[in-house]
């Protein structure tokens, strides 16, 4: 969203805005849909956030981008690398979710 | 508001309550989604499994329908069919974040709705990590690129 120009840009802005208006309704009708009882902390979550952020530019895409539309329309670069996300969360969560619980 | 930011605005906020409503909006159940070797929840797959199958019947229905969108001159699909470095590379940081937050791109964007600081902490911090791999990693991985776009027009 951010290195686009013109009219790409804006219709990219409003499917954040709505994404974020959706928040918004979800919370009014139950503030449930957003319990995070991860126990991540803050100084966690902002490198979380980091990795998430160059993860996705840096390989094209999401669960969304590549799990969701790109395995929808039978793509094998997008069935790689949902395999290799996946994969990689669960290492991580192996190694760390013991200190968690 | 027109018809292209007004339907975009609604495909948002639809997406939004599918993701609230299934559960990817909550952290603890995407760990436990992650966690195979703890108490392991695979209700989330059936999540991805539901999404990529109703893709998969809307986008080949459009497409047989609609030779163009109704909002564009034509559909945007993705070109690149190589799986590379990049990919690979790309793919295991994101899925190390998604594990150690609990969060993806489009859920933490939707929990932005909550107000919780975290959740903007997560989000801000996501935006500029999108920055530095566009402007600084992305340069590590040109010189393929270039390489390609040199065979690419040495065949022409």
């Amino acid at each position: 969203m951010f290195f686009k120009q013109g009219e790409e840009r804006k219709w990219r802005t409003s499917f954040v805005a709505g994404l974020i208006a959706g928040g918004i309704g979800l919370q009014y009708l139950n503030p449930e849909f957003f319990t995070n009882t991860s126990g991540r902390s803050l100084l966690v979550l902002v490198l979380a956030g980091l990795l998430v952020g160059i993860g996705t530019q840096i390989g094209s895409g999401c669960t969304s981008g590549h799990g969701v539309c790109g395995i929808g329309r039978l793509s094998p670069r997008s069935l790689v690398a949902t395999i290799v996300f996946v994969f990689a969360g669960m290492v991580l969560v192996a190694i760390i979710q013991p200190f968690y619980n | 508001m027109d018809k292209t930011t007004f339907v975009t605005f609604f495909s948002g906020v639809l997406f939004s309550i599918g993701l609230g409503i299934s559960g990817m909006t909550q952290p603890q159940k995407v760990i436990g989604f992650l966690d195979v070797f703890g108490a392991w929840d695979i209700s989330l797959a059936f999540v991805m499994v539901g999404g990529i199958i109703s893709y998969l019947i809307f986008q080949l229905t459009i497409q047989k329908r609609f030779s163009t969108p109704l909002l564009a001159k034509q559909f945007y699909l993705p070109t690149q069919n190589e799986i590379d470095k990049r990919l690979i590379f790309g793919a295991v940081l994101f899925g190390i974040g998604w594990g150690l937050g609990g969060f993806c791109p489009g859920p933490a964007i939707t929990s932005l709705g909550s107000g919780s600081l975290s959740t903007m902490a997560f989000v801000v911090s996501m935006g500029f990590g999108m920055l530095i791999a566009d402007k600084v990693i992305s340069q590590i991985f040109i010189p393929s690129v270039i390489k390609a776009d040199s065979v690419d027009s040495a065949q022409k």
